[in-house]
């Protein structure tokens, strides 16, 4: 609980970073900045699981534990995802994200 | 009196066309031919036998009584069925006798005309495929029996006259003989089906019944001022017209002369083109009764104005065929104008029986006519007149009989025509003096043709002749002779002891007046075609002069063909057919290929949402899931 | 194994065994005797029929039924009656005619005869089922491969024509299984089960509002493969690039399921609809026959005169089916018949002709009579059966057909019977036509003098479908009063 702060400001705070990482996973071109707004999401929703277990539901502690989760699996998913980039690089010699419009009709 | 051995008359024919038909490359011509008339002699045999059994022994209380044998060959409804059999009653029985004895005599010919030819044993088969349908067309028991084999003999005509079939004359010949009967046949089906149904039979016994449903109740239903039986004996008739070639069918008949003239002997003189005639004749009562005879005056104005068109058409022709063919026109014409004017008791039915004897006669005298000019045509190799002359040094029997066959038909006191045309004359004179006027006037111009005809071939200067001409062989002059002997004392014959509408004897005699007029005219003819035909002068040129346009409309048989052909060629074929070809393949087809297309090309739009970029994808995940929540949030809120 | 499942499992067995067939030889030799077995059979089922008639009076004879999918109630049912059996005995017929006529395929035989057996197997299933979905199985079946037999063997724009063909013709099973599952979820209006089986359905009185929905898209989606007009446009280009025993099956045969399904099921389980959309589709193929005819006129090529000239016949089919009355009911499955036997004859014809002087425009050909007599003397008889000359089956379904629908009495009806009558002329127009121009007069080109003659397969088959023909023609009364005694259950429906 930090004092004088109520759940709708920290809702709000994250809600913005969740639509930030929305929009630069949509508008940026290079792929790894790709990953970072998918980070950013990924860290929003961890924030929220937090501080609707410390606001709501203080006398539990399954936010947190899912929080923790969360960062493990996001961890392990941008692993991946480097992994893959990496390989297309070797393809592709690029990191833009327009060099992968192959799959199209 | 059991006549059942009747069925073995069209059956013979029937066996001999399968049997020709089917081994026609293995059977070698001679015996073919000898097959073919051993079989119509046999069949020939029969009918005179059954004639003679029948006219002698048939009657009962004076009236000749009627045979049926008939078995059920398709039934279609709880009230209607066909049967296939025989009906013999008089003028079936004498039909037998008139196709029998033309058929026989056009084989014995053929053995001789057809020698050396390729499809001679086809020829024959043809032939006997014809006989079979006429045989069985003649006997039939019911409307619709007729009717099928009406069309098989329109299938063996056409066979026959496209039978030199590397001629596109000739085949087109066939198929105009084909398209126009059939279209005059699709009046006739019309008026089966309208009889039938409101009949409630197709059997000729029950339609002609005095006290059937016909004669007794005709006003019942009416459609459009007239009985309905009314417009079905008018679509009856309508195939009449087409099949005996009167105006407006009649264009079919002068081009069949592109067949063998065997064949137009057979069919196009004596046999085929009689079934019009033959049909009106064995529905008479029904023609008589329904309507107070309204549709029997339409025959008779159609056959009267068939009768002398064709006999003026048929001055101008210079194809030897030709003229006969519009003068079998025009004999007609006179069987069918008897018919129509005739009535039904007794001796008021003089017209009836003055037209079968007629026929009778006709048939005798036409085919001798035919083929004696299908002799001429096998010495000289022309058909034209203007290629004849002064053959009668060359071919004294095919003279002979021509000359006999030609006083005949122009109604020389004494001669088979004579007798019959006096007999339509009479019936004519007594019902309808129009008629009879117009009936005097073409037996004058009948003598005047025909005599043109027989001066401008057997007199006159010779013409240069490939080859000296010789008479024709034994088998081609034996049929000549039997058939004049028959256009002579055929008319000797008492007809209206045997024939008659109302199944009784009566008793004719030569009105003589009547007589006398008509043998003037005719005599007139004849002395007007020695004058201008018997030897080289130029007074026909003067009279083409004289007519002027009207010899032009005549000669060219007053553009009847011309105005036909221009329907169906430009109108029917080139506007109204390509039209469709076209709708069909640029419209029709287009509109479902329009669909394909439309389909590619929608798809081609909304390819785009398939972009490659996994952005755009991650846009429409978000897009949808806002969506949701919205849709979600509404449904919360209330 | 009973007699009518045969017919499903012959088939099949004949295409596993060609799938062992190494060479062309082997590839006719298999189909042959598979076919000529099919033949046999059939010949067998029609006495058997007969003789079962005389004791068994039920609808449908040789009934079996297994359920086949409980869920939605689907059996495999199967039974015949007289007109199944004319059906089967026609298909059998044009079959075994047309493996005699394509013996000379060379390319990728094995999969030609695999393609064709497969569609046979799918006609046979859909004649003897009486479960509508197991019927709209087997005429999938039966429709599919034409897009193969076409598009691989044909000539000319074949891919395109395959193509066309294929879609309209899926087009019009997607509406007909429309109006198959409307009627099937109407099935339990009066409180039975939901069921797919016809006579089950039969029982059924389905709501009149249902009926009127569903029986234009049941009607439509059979009549598209019947040649209804407008959507008849797949057929002319379809049969002139499909090979020669392609088009005799696919017009003799195929074209005949739509007839067949009309009586059978659109007829059969919606009479209200079907009366009050008569007027309607009567119109249609009324304009059918007149337009077919006039079309034939015109054509350049033999082919697009045939596939017209069956629009014409078979809309005349469709036409009777729509008079609603018993004669020309019979009329109607004689012409189905008939037109099959004589279809599948001008277009082997065809194919003769085509085989030997590689040409199937009419301007270019002619005086062939001379040449190939045997061929010449078969196609004008052919021409002379389909115009409707007595004698040959094509008259007795023709007359029946007229003489029932005249027996309306209402202007309506009476018109539009003459005009359909009138057709008859125009018939004989374009196929005297044709043949005049084909067969007699000159010879066109002096190449021709050279063509070989019929050989004895091709002379086997055209024997094969022109004896039912002179059968029927002289001898109709035992087979339309078999078929009468077969409609009577199905017209008592509508009255």
């Amino acid at each position: 609980m930090i004092l004088g702060v109520s759940i709708y400001e920290i809702l709000t705070l994250t809600s913005i970073l969740f639509f930030i990482g929305v929009y630069g996973f949509i508008t940026r071109t290079n792929l790894i900045s790709m990953l970072i707004s998918v980070e950013l999401i990924l860290n929003s929703s961890v924030v929220n699981f937090v501080v609707i277990n410390k606001y709501l539901f203080p006398e539990v502690l399954q936010g947190v534990f899912f929080a923790v989760f969360i960062i493990a699996v996001a961890a392990a998913e941008t692993a991946l995802a480097i992994a893959i980039i990496i390989n297309l690089y070797r393809l592709i010699s690029s990191v833009e994200v327009k060099d992968t419009e192959v799959m199209k009709y | 009196m059991n006549i059942s051995y009747i069925i073995l008359v069209p059956l013979i024919p029937l066996a001999l066309f399968v049997l020709l038909g089917l081994f026609s490359k293995k059977i070698p011509p001679s015996i073919a031919g000898w097959i073919g008339s051993l079989g119509l002699g046999t069949a020939f045999v029969l009918s005179l036998y059954t004639a003679y059994h029948y006219f002698l022994g048939a009657k009962l209380d004076g009236v000749y009584q009627t045979f049926t044998y008939k078995s059920t060959w398709i039934i279609f409804s709880d009230k209607l069925h066909m049967d296939m059999g025989m009906l013999i009653d008089p003028i079936s029985v004498m039909m037998l006798v008139v196709v029998t004895t033309i058929s026989f005599m056009v084989h014995v010919y053929s053995r001789g005309y057809m020698k050396g030819d390729d499809g001679y044993t086809r020829f024959f088969s043809y032939l006997a495929l014809f006989s079979f349908s006429m045989l069985g067309l003649v006997l039939a028991t019911n409307l619709f029996q007729m009717y099928i084999f009406w069309e098989l003999v329109g299938a063996s005509s056409f066979l026959l006259i496209g039978y030199y079939y590397t001629k596109p004359s000739a085949v087109a010949a066939a198929k105009k003989a084909f398209i126009v009967t059939r279209f005059a046949d699709l009046g006739f089906l019309i008026g089966i089906l309208v009889v039938s149904y409101y009949s409630g039979s197709f059997d000729f016994g029950e339609l002609n019944s005095l006290d059937g449903n016909v004669i007794t109740n005709w006003t019942a239903t009416s459609f459009m001022g007239l009985s309905v039986f009314t417009w079905g004996l008018i679509l009856i008739f309508m195939g009449g017209v087409g099949k005996s070639a009167m105006m407006p069918f009649h264009i079919w008949l002068p081009d069949a002369m592109e067949g063998p003239t065997p064949v137009s002997a057979l069919i196009h003189a004596a046999t085929m083109v009689v079934a019009g005639v033959y049909l009106v004749a064995r529905l008479f009562p029904l023609f008589y009764f329904v309507e107070d005879g309204f549709v029997l005056s339409i025959v008779a104005y159609i056959g009267a104005i068939s009768s002398l068109v064709a006999a003026v058409i048929a001055i101008t022709q210079t194809d030897i065929k030709r003229v006969l063919a519009f003068s079998t026109m025009s004999q007609i014409g006179y069987m069918m104008l008897a018919l129509g004017v005739s009535k039904y008791e007794g001796h008021e039915g003089l017209g009836y029986m003055a037209s079968m004897f007629h026929l009778f006669t006709h048939a005798m005298f036409k085919a001798l006519l035919f083929l004696g000019a299908g002799s001429v045509i096998h010495a000289i190799h022309s058909n034209e007149l203007a290629d004849m002359g002064g053959l009668r040094k060359y071919m004294p029997i095919t003279h002979i009989t021509f000359l006999i066959a030609a006083l005949s038909i122009a109604g020389f006191p004494g001669f088979a025509g004579f007798f019959s045309k006096d007999e339509i004359l009479a019936a004519a004179f007594e019902n309808n003096r129009l008629i009879y006027v117009s009936s005097v006037i073409v037996a004058g111009l009948t003598a005047f043709y025909m005599f043109r005809l027989y001066f401008g071939i057997f007199w006159g200067k010779d013409k240069k002749y490939e080859h000296t001409p010789h008479e024709s062989p034994l088998t081609m002059t034996i049929p000549l002779i039997f058939l004049a002997f028959m256009s002579v004392f055929g008319g000797y014959i008492p007809f209206s002891e045997f024939i008659s509408a109302d199944l009784k004897s009566f008793t004719s005699h030569l009105d003589l007046p009547l007589a006398v007029i008509a043998s003037t005219v005719g005599i007139i003819g004849i002395c007007l075609a020695y004058v201008f035909y018997k030897k080289e002068n130029n007074l026909s040129e003067k009279a083409t002069q004289l007519f002027g346009a009207f010899y032009q409309w005549t000669f060219h048989k007053f553009y009847f063909d011309e105005i036909y052909l221009f329907i169906t060629k430009k109108i029917i074929f080139g506007i109204l057919a390509a039209a469709i070809a076209w709708f069909d393949k640029y419209v029709v087809d287009a509109f479902m290929i329009g669909v394909g297309n439309v389909t590619m090309a929608f798809s081609n739009q909304i390819k785009g949402i398939q972009s490659g970029k996994v952005q755009d994808y991650a846009m429409a995940f978000v897009g949808g899931v806002v969506v949701l929540a919205m849709v979600v949030f509404y449904i919360w809120i209330n | 194994m009973d007699i009518l499942s045969l017919f499903v499992i012959v088939p099949i067995l004949t295409v596993l065994a060609l799938i062992f067939a190494k060479n062309l030889k082997q590839a006719r030799i298999v189909s042959l005797i598979g076919m000529a077995i099919q033949f046999a059979m059939a010949i067998n089922l029609i006495f058997a029929y007969i003789k079962e008639r005389a004791v068994n009076t039920d609808i449908m004879v040789f009934t079996k039924d297994v359920l086949w999918f409980g869920t939605f109630n689907i059996h495999y049912s199967i039974g015949v009656d007289a007109i199944s059996v004319v059906m089967i005995a026609l298909t059998a017929i044009v079959v075994l005619a047309g493996v005699f006529i394509s013996w000379q395929i060379d390319d990728l035989p094995k999969e030609f005869f695999v393609s064709l057996i497969t569609l046979s197997a799918g006609v046979f299933g859909f004649f003897i089922s009486t479960d509508l979905f197991t019927m709209f199985v087997f005429y999938e079946i039966a429709v599919i491969p034409m897009y193969l037999l076409i598009g691989i063997w044909g000539s000319g724009p074949k891919e395109n024509s395959a193509m066309k063909l294929t879609l309209m013709l899926m087009g019009a099973s997607a509406l007909l299984s429309v109006g198959i599952f409307g009627i099937y979820f109407n099935s339990n209006a009066d409180g039975g089960p939901l069921t797919f089986n016809i006579f089950e359905i039969a029982q059924v009185h389905i709501p009149v509002a249902a009926q009127n929905i569903f029986f234009p898209l049941v009607f439509i989606g059979f009549a598209v493969i019947g040649a209804l007009f407008p959507f008849h446009t797949w057929s002319p280009s379809g049969h002139a690039s499909a090979p020669t025993a392609v088009s005799m099956l696919h017009a003799g045969v195929l074209m005949k399921l739509g007839g067949y399904g009309v009586f059978r099921i659109a007829m059969y389980l919606l009479p209200l609809g079907a009366l009050s959309w008569t007027n309607f589709f009567l119109i249609l193929s009324a304009i059918g026959v007149i337009y077919g005819a006039f079309g034939a006129i015109m054509q350049k090529d033999l082919k697009y005169v045939n596939a017209y000239a069956s629009v014409s016949h078979l809309s005349l089919v469709l036409f009777a089916l729509l008079m609603l009355n018993k004669t020309a009911w019979t009329g109607a499955i004689i012409q189905s018949l008939s037109h099959g036997l004589l279809t599948a004859l001008f277009f082997a014809l065809i194919g003769m002709v085509y085989g030997r002087t590689h040409t199937r425009e009419i301007s270019k050909l002619g005086g062939i009579m001379k040449i190939l007599p045997f061929i010449g003397a078969v196609y004008v008889i052919t021409g002379l059966a389909y115009l409707g000359l007595p004698g040959f089956s094509g008259f007795v379904a023709e007359m029946n057909i007229f003489v029932g629908a005249f027996e309306h009495p209402d202007m309506f009806h009476r018109i539009i019977t003459i005009v359909v009558v009138s057709s008859i002329v125009v018939t004989s127009v374009y196929i005297l036509r044709m043949v005049g121009k084909i067969m007699m007069g000159p010879l066109a080109d002096e190449t021709y003098k050279d063509l070989p003659k019929a050989t004895w397969f091709e002379k086997v088959g055209l024997v094969l479908l022109m004896i039912p023909v002179l059968f029927i023609g002289t001898m109709p009364l035992g087979l339309s009063e078999m078929i009468k005694a077969s409609i009577q259950p199905f017209l008592e429906r509508l009255l």
